[in-house]
């Protein structure tokens, strides 16, 4: 190894380069964020602090559960686009019933058992009927945002409005650094990691996303797994969507609408491949981080909407691109 | 398996009458749904009529000429997010250059348009072939980008359309109860696509799409296949966004419900998003069913938020139902 390092030095390293950003790619997504972050305090001197970090995490966490969505589905070459609708509907389906006789924790539970049960339909038609992931979700997307449509009417009067803990815990923080939506985020991230790392399930979902039939071979009950995934997703994206009322403090049923997007661009970018198989969670979250200190950047900048809009397209594509150079296998 | 099913269709007179009714079992098929729901209405509704046949002719012609873009994208083994982005963009474009100006102008504005079309269609399949980023993930973020220059042409929703131009998308043509935009949309979508599908460009989409590496050894130019496939989307896009101009009379920056539902009227029109497999026509046809579908829900009184919800159970139950064919054929 001492002699092909001496040899060819400079493929050497740029392979080293190209097999960190591949199985690391937390390490350099962690330097872009630096670089971003030391952009923002240029821009705006003195803005970087603990507060504004506090920001920062606030803002992150629902965005980041939602790339937690995203990233299981797509190590199985899957996507859930119906994270918008859900997400959306359990804040929504929480706050309309605050007046119910079982209280906030009523709705919560309604909200949450609704979420993993679109999740269980997605499940059943990619895993069971082998319909695209793309179109399941989509179509389920459509159902949950009906649904939700149909329930608001129903209860235009009874008064809504977002529960004070929700919003305690989306916007509320112990220290400025530490919002509470940490007691929710911390051991939802655990349990991905850990799960995707060292569980057979997590095994059982990078199988099926690198080579399905190789899986099946193998005796991997896909169904069964894709099932339980989509059930996971529809859980989270839930969860997300409480989060996220509690931060915007509204509830309507296109709330999370605009973080599917965003939501699939963090996973990207973190170094999941939408093919399945490669990629992680760690990655995402940070992706999650950079996206929203990039709109925040955005924000300073003081651009009009518009042209934001058109930079962060443009941004996800510039990074996305990199990231498959670097990391393409030559 | 399914690029020879494609090359044998093309040989069409080699075909029996037989075979197309079993090549086009899935087009037939919805235009028998179609029928049942035309009739549906008409027995709900008795006062539905030639009026209401022109207006269905007018509101389905956007996202109709969508799905086709979309259909093009999907056959070539893509997907195209940004089609209500470019539908957006290109619309308030050609509101905004057609406000207050002679007719005669109005058709240097709709040359423009898609000629802009072709433009945006380029820098997707651009940008698609060279990062080698999951289509997905360039046409969302693209999106964005679209919207964005939307937004920036044209902040609120306003402009003109000549009125040569709106004359198209309303009324009927020969006889009453043909509607005119119906007529109008045929022509146009056969006029591009008809010359396209049968040039080895066209034939190339469908070896694209059916099976990459196959395509690549035969010697199809895998790359720029897949970069026009774009750039003829984008074409339809910018016609599209045409027709909203035409339909509405003015441009609106906001992308409508277009690339969603445009993903949903290719797969229920019998395009596989595996790519490869199907046509324009039955997308067309799907988004006809769809609409009628919206349509006797609210003549049954029904909250017209469950037909959202309708329009999900069809797409992912049509959806099951295609594939449990396939798997019942495949165990077979």
């Amino acid at each position: 190894m001492t002699a092909a390092t001496s040899r060819r030095p400079r493929r050497q390293t740029a392979a080293g380069v190209r097999g960190l950003f591949r199985d690391q790619p937390v390490i350099p997504l962690l330097g872009l964020l630096a670089i971003l972050v030391v952009v923002i305090e240029v821009v705006d001197p003195g803005i970087v602090s603990i507060d504004w970090a506090g920001v920062i995490i606030k803002g992150s966490v629902p965005l980041a559960i939602l790339a937690g969505c995203q990233t299981i589905a797509m190590l199985t070459g899957g996507i859930d686009l119906s994270v918008g609708a859900v997400a959306s509907m359990t804040g929504f389906v929480t706050a309309t019933m605050i007046h119910s006789p079982g209280g906030e924790v009523q709705g919560i539970v309604i909200a949450l058992v609704a979420a993993s049960l679109a999740g269980f339909v997605s499940g059943v038609g990619v895993g069971v009927f082998r319909v695209h992931p793309l179109i399941m979700t989509l179509g389920m997307n459509f159902v949950v945002l009906g649904l939700a449509n149909v329930w608001q009417l129903q209860n235009v009067q009874t008064g809504a409005g977002v529960p004070a803990n929700l919003r305690t815990l989306g916007s509320g923080a112990f220290v400025e650094v530490l919002p509470y939506s940490l007691v929710v985020f911390v051991p939802v991230m655990a349990l991905i990691l850990v799960g995707l790392k060292r569980t057979g399930y997590g095994r059982l979902l990078y199988a099926i996303g690198d080579n399905p039939v190789a899986a099946r071979l193998s005796g991997a009950r896909s169904w069964q797994v894709l099932i339980v995934l989509y059930v996971i997703s529809g859980l989270l994206a839930g969860i997300a969507g409480l989060i996220l009322s509690g931060y915007a403090n509204t509830a309507s049923v296109s709330l999370a609408d605009s973080s599917v997007l965003p939501s699939i661009a963090a996973a990207v970018i973190g170094g999941t491949s939408i093919m399945g198989g490669r990629g992680g969670y760690a990655g995402s979250i940070v992706g999650a981080v950079i996206l929203t200190v990039l709109a925040a950047l955005l924000t300073i900048l003081g651009l009009p909407e518009p042209t934001r809009q058109i930079v962060f397209g443009s941004i996800i594509v510039v990074m996305a691109a990199a990231y498959t150079r670097v990391t393409a296998e030559s | 398996m399914s690029t020879t099913a494609t090359l044998a269709s093309r040989g069409r007179s080699l075909v029996g009458r037989r075979d197309v009714l079993r090549r086009n079992g899935w087009t037939f098929g919805l235009l028998g749904l179609l029928a049942v729901l035309l009739l549906f209405a008409k027995i709900v509704e008795p006062s539905y009529g030639v009026l209401a046949i022109q207006g269905l002719g007018t509101s389905v012609l956007p996202l109709a000429i969508a799905a086709v873009a979309q259909a093009v994208v999907v056959i070539s083994g893509g997907i195209d997010l940004s089609i209500g982005s470019m539908m957006a963009l290109t619309s308030v474009v050609a509101a905004s250059a057609m406000y207050k100006q002679p007719d005669e102008f109005g058709i240097v504005v709709v040359i423009g348009v898609l000629a802009l079309g072709l433009a945006l269609g380029a820098v997707n399949g651009a940008l698609v072939v060279t990062t080698k980023v999951p289509d997905i993930v360039v046409t969302l973020a693209m999106s964005f980008v679209w919207a964005g220059f939307a937004l920036i042409v044209r902040p609120a929703p306003g402009g003109g359309a000549s009125s040569w131009l709106m004359d198209l998308a309303v009324g009927p043509i020969l006889v009453d109860w043909i509607p005119k935009a119906t007529v109008v949309m045929l022509i146009v979508v056969a006029v591009v696509w008809i010359p396209i599908a049968r040039s080895r460009l066209g034939l190339s989409f469908y070896a694209l799409g059916s099976n990459a590496l196959a395509a690549f050894r035969s010697g199809v130019p895998v790359g720029r296949t897949k970069w026009a496939s774009y750039v003829v989307g984008g074409l339809f896009a910018a016609l599209g966004g045409l027709a909203l101009t035409a339909s509405t009379g003015i441009g609106t920056p906001v992308p409508g419900p277009y690339t969603l539902e445009s993903v949903a009227a290719v797969v229920l029109g019998g395009v596989s998003l595996a790519g490869g497999r199907g046509g324009v026509l039955g997308p067309m046809i799907a988004v006809v069913v769809l609409q009628m579908v919206r349509t006797d829900m609210t003549f049954m009184s029904i909250d017209t938020n469950l037909a959202i919800v309708a329009q999900g159970v069809i797409l992912i139950g049509v959806v099951m139902f295609g594939s449990l064919l396939e798997i019942r054929r495949a165990s077979r």
